[in-house]
């Protein structure tokens, strides 16, 4: 009955979608108010209807409700609560459904909090919503629909996928999706502002806090990924250049470059065709992520469906929208006019670079991950491309940005001198290098690796600070501090958020150049030094978990004699889908992750262990958290909330 | 198809990789051997190499590769043994031959082009920006009175 229900809900929200796809952009053409104002309402009872159909397929897999197909190839009885609930997006139906439903909570809170937008564009913007709503609502009812029913019900269920039943996992994909589906909203707004044929400084400061959201929500996703990724599977690996980490990647890349290209439109009312063709290829990324993963087109660790019905269609959806977007776009450029003109040196010409760098980065990542199947579409030459790839063809890109990124923040708008944009610099240059030459004296080995990395991370967090020292002014130090907190809290995001990501690459050059690494065989009772620690392996027994069996050892890790810790790396076997998991045992640390493997026994009796020190391991995830949080303090400035040439609220006659 | 999927799973199961036995006892061909694993595809799994991958070919692959060290091979001589009989599809790294130049060069071509464009789009920004004003003389002492106040 519920499934039913659900089904209905979801059906009726594919009406209520064509209708907000058609009447409000009829409205918004024939400038009729009555027409228009069909969005608003049209936005909210799409998310009720689709809230209801996900609340009943949620119902379904908590209740374990083995009379639809999707709870029984994803669910069994003897799962905790927790995994019911995220196998409700563990699959591939699911997970659409996940994706609709923040499609329609955009597209609600356009409807809410849009208030501020000019009817004719929101109505327009809203209209796009609804058209992407009713191609993957479409997409659900012909292909994928969720509610399918068993004829006869099983009495237990094929159990989830034991990889993915994990707290970081399960909320991965909820953050990963409202990323994705933000940037529709960038891209509905492209849209709506190309058949208006203005793009001005009012459209940039609309459309930066939906980008901003979108962006915070992806880089949280991708960050819980690569988390989940380096704790789970087992080797303390955090990025695999994975087809579907790939999918992620490229919309995060343009989503970065249009944010950055959006606050350029809003204060110099120039680059406005490149921010709208970025808005148009960012959600062009969410589609084509969307169509590799569902496919079965490329084979990848994370891969959902391998049908190639599923995905012709989702190549049509992307084939309409792109193709339309970029028709569109390539109609209505030139009526995009600059209005500011701006000098080879100043902010504007290094956020084109900025730009530029990311949408190439983007794009050597796409022609990498696609590369596969064109070789093998055109050469017939079945091949590979791996990280060893990706790793020498993107990183020069991010050395590029990361050098650029300090100095292109302190820029002045319009025209700049280098000599006198570089004085607050010079400082953080100075000890970036004096930083990197130093770590490479002190460290074992003539890689680059580490001293880059140092180098630029310094670079980038002391030119943030440097910058904020430059805005306190003259004068005594508490009036400088006071001067500091009173910044606008864009000001303090950009600080942040650059902070956050100069940390993150001081972090990846880190733990990839400096690990260490044992692997050996040891018999119970014994022991090994592993950098300045003694592990032990004390103890190896077995246990009984909700839904697996469990080979649990007892690590003990001592440095100096002293006890610091005992760890407890595990083996699980999952009965029900025949598969075995490791859960390294990890200790969390400031400044390392200490990482202990338990393996399988030898022949003779001993014990296969693997172990690592990650330097700095957290420092990776907590600067992708800075990164975020930047862009939180920066969309709570209050010159987001008050609307560009809003009418001021009329005051009251006195009696 | 659900039992293979399952199935493909099972191998790829990422628990661990290269065993204590399988390491060699120089520690230089072992790090050889693992730097080249690094760039080996494990070929019934989706998308690891063979230095982490559980699965039994990559085991057997990785024994291979230390075989072919051990008996004096150079790095690129494995390689290419590997490559001999399984196919480039089992290189992560793809080589320089005929189609993968395209690959290799398509990131610089592309910078190099937006950068072109990106440098003439400036410099026509650039001699549209406005001009210095000119002040005339009157003016100009007129403006030093002023800001003399």
């Amino acid at each position: 009955m519920v499934g039913e229900l659900g089904h209905f809900a979801l059906v009726l929200a594919f009406g209520v979608a064509l209708l907000q796809s058609v009447i409000p952009m009829w409205g918004a053409q024939r400038r009729d108010a009555r027409l228009m104002a069909l969005a608003d309402p049209a936005a909210v009872v799409q998310l009720l209807l689709i809230a209801v159909a996900f609340g009943a397929l949620m119902h379904a897999f908590v209740t374990s409700d083995f009379s639809l197909r999707l709870v029984v190839e994803n669910s069994h009885t003897a799962k905790p609560m927790l995994y019911k609930i995220a196998g409700v997006w563990g699959n591939h139906e699911g997970s659409l459904l996940l994706w609709v439903l923040a499609l329609a909570t955009y597209g609600a809170c356009v409807a809410w909090f849009g208030g501020n937008l000019p009817l004719v564009l929101k109505a327009r913007v809203l209209a796009v919503q609804g058209a992407i709503g009713v191609a993957f609502l479409a997409f659900m009812l012909f292909t994928s629909n969720p509610f399918l029913r068993v004829a006869e019900p099983p009495m237990n269920g094929n159990d989830l996928n034991p990889l993915l039943q994990d707290p970081g996992l399960a909320f991965h994909p909820p953050f990963l999706y409202l990323g994705y589906v933000g940037l529709s909203m960038a891209f509905s707004f492209a849209i709506a502002a190309l058949i208006e044929g203005r793009v001005d400084a009012a459209w940039g400061r609309w459309v930066r806090p939906w980008t901003l959201a979108a962006w915070i929500f992806l880089t949280i996703g991708i960050a819980m990924g690569s988390w989940w990724a380096y704790y789970e599977l087992g080797w303390g690996g955090f990025w695999f250049w994975d087809p579907v980490e790939n999918a992620s990647f490229m919309p995060w890349l343009i989503a970065t470059a249009l944010l950055h290209s959006a606050i350029v439109v809003e204060k110099r009312e120039s680059l406005k065709a490149w921010t709208v063709l970025l808005a148009i290829i960012a959600f062009g990324f969410s589609l084509i992520g969307t169509f590799i993963v569902r496919s079965g087109v490329l084979t990848s660790v994370h891969a959902f469906a391998n049908d190639p019905e599923r995905g012709v269609f989702i190549l049509l959806i992307l084939g309409v929208f792109m193709g339309g977007g970029l028709t569109l776009f390539a109609a209505r450029a030139s009526a995009l006019e600059a209005k500011g003109a701006f000098a080879v040196i100043s902010r504007e010409s290094a956020l084109v670079v900025n730009n530029l760098l990311l949408a190439v980065a983007c794009f050597v990542v796409f022609i990498g991950t696609i590369w596969p199947l064109v070789a093998e579409l055109i050469w017939a030459r079945k091949l590979s491309v791996g990280a060893p790839f990706f790793d020498a063809a993107f990183t020069p890109f991010m050395v590029a940005l990361a050098l650029v990124l300090p100095l292109g923040s302190v820029l002045p708008w319009k025209r700049a001198e280098l000599g006198r944009a570089m004085r607050p610099l010079w400082g953080a240059a100075a000890l970036a290098v004096a930083g990197a030459a130093l770590v490479f004296a002190l460290q074992t080995g003539r890689s680059a690796l580490g001293p880059v990395g140092v180098a630029l991370g310094i670079w980038i967090v002391l030119g943030a600070l440097s910058d904020l020292h430059a805005r306190a002014g003259r004068g005594a130090i508490p009036e400088r501090l006071a001067r500091i907190i009173r910044l606008p809290r864009a000001d303090w995001g950009r600080v942040l958020a650059h902070s956050g990501m100069g940390i993150t690459m001081f972090a990846v050059a880190a733990m990839t150049a400096w690990v260490t690494e044992d692997i050996r065989v040891v018999p119970v009772g014994g022991s090994y030094p592993l950098g300045p620690y003694q592990i032990e392996l004390r103890a190896v027994h077995e246990e009984n978990g909700p839904n697996y069996t469990a080979r649990i050892a007892e690590m003990v890790v001592r440095k100096a004699g002293v006890e610091v810790e005992v760890l407890f790396p595990e083996k699980r076997f999952y009965p029900v889908q025949e598969m075995p998991t490791t859960e390294a045992a990890i200790d969390f640390g400031l400044m390392r992750d200490l990482y202990l493997v338990i393996g399988d026994q030898q022949a003779d009796g001993t014990w296969a262990v693997r172990s690592y020190i990650k330097p700095f391991a957290n420092w990776l995830w907590g600067g992708c958290l800075l990164m975020a949080f930047g862009g939180a303090i920066s969309l709570s400035d209050r010159r987001h909330r008050i609307a560009a040439g809003a009418r001021k609220p009329s005051g009251v006659p006195a009696e | 198809m659900k039992g293979w999927l399952v199935a493909l799973l099972m191998l790829a199961s990422p628990a661990f990789a290269v065993q204590p036995g399988e390491m060699l006892p120089d520690p230089g061909l072992e790090a050889r051997a693992r730097a080249i694993s690094q760039g080996l595809r494990c070929l019934v799994c989706r998308n690891e190499n063979i230095d982490d991958s559980d699965a039994m070919l990559a085991r057997d692959l990785r024994i291979l590769l230390r075989e072919r060290l051990v008996a004096g091979d150079s790095d690129a001589q494995a390689v290419a043994y590997i490559v001999d009989r399984y196919g480039e599809y089992v290189l992560l790294n793809p080589t320089l031959t005929g189609s993968t130049v395209i690959l290799w060069l398509a990131g610089p071509a592309m910078l190099l082009a937006g950068a072109g464009m990106a440098l003439a789009a400036l410099r026509r920004r650039a001699r549209l920006a406005e001009p210095d004003l000119v002040i005339s003389p009157e003016d100009s002492a007129r403006l030093e009175r002023l800001l003399r106040d």
